[in-house]
């Protein structure tokens, strides 16, 4: 005897009918599951046709051919050769005979370059000193769980998505603009931006905690401030910490750029750089900062993971 | 006598709900007060609305003469520290050493930067230390919390309410997440407590004869309201029924209600 003899046998007649309505029902959520698919699917493609047209991303150009001659063609095959020819530029030339005195002219200013690496890093350091301060003491009021009232949860939360929102180079232009070329102006440029975003962060992990301890605080007694420093800042300590290790990463390519406008580190270079068309320099800058924040990254991943190893064993 | 805690029609809404609908009691000091009722009927609302973490709707409560419900800031955190709550969740903090956890006590003499530093006193400390003693912890006082077991973390929730000095102790539902054993060491605790100190006492409870045990009155309450005011004695199977909402049950058991271990003796327990 089969299983479904046996069951069937069983059951009695109510029983077919409730398997044929929950395999009408199964059907008909199938259907409306598959035309959901559909029109989103859909929705998406008209967007990204729509949205990369706009890009010029179909654009069609008048090329010149290597013959002389003019033709039409579409601007991504155009295009293309001319990055090998950029970058075939910034390269210098190497050949293996002369090759000390070849990295010695590539990295010629670099006694220069090391020194503005060291601020480089400086400002970052700096930078994510003042964003983690800011950054923290605003994450407890900015929290939806923890915030003392409504206007001041309003007040920080804009504040920090105005530090931001504006991105760190519109920051930096603001601040050379007061206090003139510097890394000052980077250190609060970055720091800002950073504040806003650790802010934002901190928040979302002080949002997630367990809210008893900090009851348990309250009904013995303590302050708002007691409930945060003995309640929730043991709970989101780690977290903090592996937050403000990414943000130092990013903080450093931050501040490799910022000099562009004026705000010290590395990033001055490569404006000196471009002005004077001295190309092979953007090639030694852009390895000294890529080598410099592969380091980094691999330094603060390591110490994350021992942070995060150490919370997962006690 | 001074020190009565005295509730007059104290009402709490939640939205359309209501938690508490005009409860009056009068609690004489050095009581030990066990308030009954099934999930839902006010119970934990009462407990929080004498501590002012719920505020009431309306109504009253007094202690010793002063109108507790129009306390603010700093005379609300010194009330608070003077009707210590122990939790069913303990809310404790984990990450902390017991030790701190204890210390948490003294927060509400605490000034600004000294609490943002943890710092406390050599005297608090030692008197921390003694209150952990009481409850046999003091071997755990440099342990984690979070580490601890749940009746543990319940003692040092006694022993953190022990140091503010007291002079009520609420529980919440102290023993609801804690095995037989550990619920008698906490609810002997609480005894010893109320003996020693002549600490008033009031507890949640939600097996009967846990509050038959230990309770010198027993309050029930049903649907918000306070239905039955008196000793273990008066608690009648009807009253119990009625309390319970039980009136369509034939036959009930109040051992079924039970967590001690010496209940029902039907629970198979492996060795």
């Amino acid at each position: 005897m089969t299983a479904t003899d046996h069951f069937a046998g069983d059951a009695a007649a109510g029983s077919g009918d409730r398997i044929d309505r929950f395999e009408a029902d199964f059907a008909d959520r199938r259907r409306r599951a598959r035309l959901g698919w559909l029109i989103g699917s859909a929705v998406f493609l008209v967007i990204f046709a729509l949205t990369s047209w706009i890009g010029d991303f179909f654009k069609i150009t008048q090329v010149t051919m290597p013959d002389g001659g003019r033709e039409w063609r579409w601007i991504i095959p155009a295009g293309l050769p001319r990055l090998g020819e950029y970058i075939e530029q910034t390269l210098p030339a190497l050949s293996w005979d002369t090759l000390g005195a070849d990295l010695g002219n590539w990295f010629w200013r670099w006694r220069i370059w090391l020194e503005l690496l060291f601020e480089t890093i400086l400002i970052a350091y700096c930078a994510t000193v003042l964003g983690v301060i800011g950054g923290f003491l605003l994450s407890f009021p900015a929290a939806r769980n923890l915030a003392p009232n409504e206007w001041i949860r309003w007040i920080t939360r804009r504040y920090l998505e105005i530090a931001r929102t504006v991105p760190e180079l519109v920051w930096a232009l603001i601040f050379v603009f007061c206090f003139s070329v510097g890394p000052l102006a980077g250190v609060l440029a970055i720091g800002m931006h950073a504040t806003g975003a650790l802010g934002k962060l901190y928040s979302e992990v002080n949002e997630n905690i367990d809210m008893r301890p900090l009851e348990g605080v309250k009904a013995a007694g303590g302050t708002w401030f007691d409930q945060i420093r003995y309640g929730a800042v043991p709970q989101v300590l780690p977290n903090i910490i592996s937050y403000t290790l990414l943000r130092f990463e990013i903080n450093v390519r931050a501040s490799s750029i910022i000099g562009y406008v004026g705000a010290g580190g590395l990033g001055q270079e490569f404006r000196t750089a471009m002005s004077f068309q001295e190309y092979t320099d953007l090639s030694a800058l852009f390895i000294i900062i890529f080598v410099t924040v592969m380091v980094i990254d691999y330094g603060s991943e390591k110490l994350r993971h021992r942070v995060i190893g150490m919370e997962t064993r006690t | 006598m001074t020190g009565n805690l005295t509730l007059t029609d104290v009402t709490r809404h939640f939205g359309d709900t209501t938690a508490v609908d005009r409860a009056s009691l009068s609690i004489a000091p050095g009581q030990f007060v066990g308030v009954i009722g099934r999930s839902g009927a006010g119970k934990s609302t009462l407990l929080r609305l004498v501590n002012r973490l719920v505020d009431p709707s309306s109504g009253s409560i007094s202690f010793d003469g002063v109108e507790v419900t129009a306390l603010r800031g700093r005379a609300l955190r010194a009330w608070r520290r003077d009707c210590a709550m122990i939790f069913q969740q303990f809310n404790l903090v984990d990450r902390l050493d017991v030790l701190t956890n204890v210390l948490v006590g003294r927060l509400s003499e605490h000034g600004f930067l000294g609490s943002m530093a943890m710092r406390f006193s050599d005297e608090e400390r030692a008197m921390a230390i003694r209150a952990l003693d009481r409850l046999d912890l003091v071997p755990q006082a440099l342990q984690r919390a979070g580490t601890l077991s749940g009746g543990q973390q319940q003692r040092v929730a006694i022993a953190r309410a022990l140091v503010q000095n007291p002079k009520i102790m609420l529980a919440d539902e102290p023993i609801a997440s804690l095995d037989p054993a550990n619920a008698t060491r906490v609810m002997d605790g609480l005894r010893h407590i109320n003996r020693e100190d002549g600490l008033t006492v009031l507890v949640n409870l939600h097996t009967l004869d846990t509050a038959r045990a230990y309770c010198d009155r027993i309050v029930a309450m049903r649907a918000g309201r306070v239905m039955f005011d008196g000793t273990a004695a008066q608690l009648t199977d009807d009253v119990v029924r009625d309390i319970y909402g039980l009136e369509g049950l034939a036959e009930f058991d109040e051992a079924v209600t039970s967590t001690a271990a010496r209940a029902t003796g039907r629970v198979a327990i492996p060795a």
